[in-house]
């Protein structure tokens, strides 16, 4: 790991200011990608800004506003203390179920709210600094492209970089339509819708989000739905735990008698952002709740698929496991 | 000494300090089935005995004595960008001088001796390291000592009490929870952090229905299996490791999935050769 000067901060408007003098500096949260990174020489910041200490840890029901009886985190609540939180538990399953579905324990008792929004892709050239990268190091080329890309996208990629996100806790929150509120270098406070938080890639891969230079998240928020009896976070991976998803879907249904009020059909593993299934959800709604709707709909999500050369098997297990997340979530959300 | 022939690798303070240990716990020992001979005599490399010593939690007093071998006063005023940080470790407070990027795994196996959380992957994936913080389960390759100021951090040299194995330690010994051992301080400390978890009504991935509310939680095996595997185990001692954490959860005995050879199975054995 290359030297760096590790600094405290008392406060975000502390942190911004380091951000905003030191291009090179990073934020340091649970660390739990940041200094795996560092080690592998991916990262290699000059100075680290602590702010896991800061007071951003509450996760709480939204009283006043617009947002009244919604749920919001803070930036650095641990993953474990939001996954099992009453309020999450009871009122958003769907978020307790993504986030259990990432990691481990130990993992998940480090990593931060915004640590999971800013993780890296796993993508192995990114991470192997032998490999041409464009996000790690633009203009290098996409090691990935032409090489194993089992992993990689089947939405919205480019030639530039065919990476995905990997974080499951997005792909819940994207289908809840979560808000960003990030405080900038003036201590300004923005809301950023959660689908237009992170980006495609384009001919920017080195660019994973649309935070600017010393923007710092400081919570997460989601509406007031009424979706916790029916949701559920499907992740399907290579063994049964403690791995990355190959894909999966967040579902949620609202319904009325066997019709479909609201539908939410969210996917990871398929893309450079958590990849919202609009036309799967505008299809369905109106429609009655049963599998030979789900399956119309999930062939409908796969239209756009363009897979690469080792991914093909990911539109067929795209299509099951949308039509299986729907059903689950029919079923209450058990398991 | 009969047993002494054991060990003939071994130094003469190294025998005294096994020798020392195995005196005083013979009735730990034997409250889990294996009297004393019988241990030895399955502990008969110096690497087994080793090893049984460390998971009984002796590593400290080893660590006392290289202390002293290797000289405790490095010389720190060199150190880039050196910061000084003060935590608890096994109870008891510590302050380091260390370089930033050093890990916490790194600062409690290279400066604190204490060489019983290991380094299996160093980025996370395997478990190896996990300690306990302030009353939580994490890795301490992935954390910073930097960042430790005025946590709690215990560590597997920390969870005996005056001489007495932790319960999660006796299960992993009667149920052989272990093979080389490596993973093994991780697994106790996962193991042990788990328990609490449960206790407090904490769900997993596995949970059939989060929505209910029921503190403390049986777990099935399936929650068990599913709650430690953030804990890699290269030999695959996993149907032990679940049997030793069902039986201290449950708080009922679970019958071991293997047995000694005893003098009869031994001629069984020989008879059907
Ligand atoms: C072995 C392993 C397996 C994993 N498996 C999964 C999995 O299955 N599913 C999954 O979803 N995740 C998985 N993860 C990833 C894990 O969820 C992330 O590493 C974690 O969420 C990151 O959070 P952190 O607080 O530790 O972030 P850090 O490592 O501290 O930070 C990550 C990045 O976010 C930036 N950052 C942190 N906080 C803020 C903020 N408030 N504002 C702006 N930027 C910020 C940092 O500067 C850094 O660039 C795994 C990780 C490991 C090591
Ligand atoms: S897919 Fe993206 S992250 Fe992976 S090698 Fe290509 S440019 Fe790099
Ligand atoms: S050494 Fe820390 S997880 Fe492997
Ligand atoms: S006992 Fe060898 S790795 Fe687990």
């Amino acid at each position: 790991m290359r030297p760096f000067k590790y600094s405290g901060t008392g406060s975000v408007n502390a942190a911004s200011q380091i951000l905003a003098v030191n291009p090179n500096a990073k934020l340091l949260a649970g660390g739990t990608n940041l200094l795996d990174l560092m080690k592998e020489d991916v990262e290699r910041p000059d100075e680290l800004v602590d702010i896991s200490r800061l007071n951003l840890t509450s996760v709480k029901m939204i009283s006043g506003g617009v947002n009244t009886g919604g749920l919001s985190i803070g930036a650095l609540d641990k993953n474990t203390d939001t996954a099992n939180h009453p309020l999450v538990r009871q009122n958003f399953p769907l978020l307790t179920q993504a986030i259990l579905a990432g990691a481990s324990a130990q993992i998940r008792n480090m990593a931060t709210t915004g640590g999971n929004l800013n993780q890296r892709t796993r993508c192995p050239y990114f991470y192997d600094i032998a490999m041409p990268c464009n996000k790690r190091q633009p203009g290098t080329g996409c090691g990935a492209f032409e090489g194993v890309n089992r992993n990689h996208a089947i939405f919205g990629w480019s030639e530039n970089c065919i990476a995905v996100h990997p974080s499951d806790m997005c792909i819940a929150l994207v289908a809840l339509d979560a808000i960003v509120k990030v405080q900038g270098i003036d201590g300004t406070v923005r809301n950023i819708p959660f689908s237009g938080y992170h980006r495609l890639p384009g001919d920017m891969p080195q660019k994973d989000n649309n935070l600017n230079p010393g923007e710092i998240v400081i919570a997460i928020e989601i509406p007031k739905n009424n979706f916790a009896g029916k949701s559920y976070y499907l992740k399907v991976r290579d063994r049964a735990s403690y791995a990355f998803a190959l894909l999966s879907v967040a579902a949620a249904l609202e319904t009325e008698g066997n019709k479909i009020k609201q539908v939410r059909i969210a996917m990871g593993g398929v893309a450079h952002k958590p990849w919202r299934a609009t036309e799967a959800e505008n299809f369905l709604s109106g429609k009655i709740a049963d599998e030979k709707n789900f399956k119309e709909a999930a062939d409908t999500a796969m239209l756009m698929a363009k897979p690469l050369e080792h991914n093909q098997f990911k539109v067929e297990l795209g299509k099951r496991a949308i039509v299986r997340a729907l059903m689950q979530a029919m079923n209450g959300g058990r398991i | 000494m009969q047993e002494e022939s054991l060990f003939p690798d071994l130094t003469n303070d190294e025998k005294k300090l096994i020798e020392d240990f195995l005196s005083e716990d013979v009735n730990e020992l034997s409250d889990f089935g294996a009297k004393r001979r019988e241990f030895l005599k399955q502990v008969s490399t110096v690497a087994g005995a080793m090893f049984a010593y460390q998971l009984m939690g002796g590593q400290e007093v080893f660590a006392h004595s290289f202390n002293q071998t290797t000289g405790d006063e490095i010389n720190h005023a060199n150190i880039e960008n050196g910061i000084t940080v003060a935590f608890k470790v096994n109870g008891l407070q510590k302050t380091l001088e260390v370089d930033p990027r050093m890990t916490l795994l790194d600062a409690l196996r290279e400066k604190l001796l204490l060489t019983g959380s290991k380094k299996g992957c160093d980025h996370g994936q395997c478990g190896a390291c996990t300690v306990i913080a302030d009353g939580r389960r994490i890795l301490s390759c992935l954390t910073l000592t930097a960042t430790c100021e005025g946590k709690s951090i215990v560590t597997i040299e920390g969870i005996s009490k005056n001489g007495q194995l932790h319960p999660v330690q006796a299960a992993f010994i009667k149920h052989d929870g272990f093979q080389c051992g490596y993973c093994t301080p991780g697994q106790i400390c996962s193991a042990i952090a788990l328990m609490n978890e449960a206790k407090n009504g904490e769900v997993s991935f596995v949970t059939a229905d989060v929505r209910v509310k029921a503190r403390p939680l049986q777990l099935s095996d399936e929650e068990i299996r599913e709650r430690m595997s953030g804990n890699i185990c290269r030999c695959g001692a996993y149907p032990n490791i679940i049997a030793a954490i069902r039986e201290v959860h449950s708080g009922k005995n679970v019958a071991e999935l293997w047995k000694f050879a005893g003098e009869n199975n031994q001629t069984q054995f020989k008879s059907s050769v």
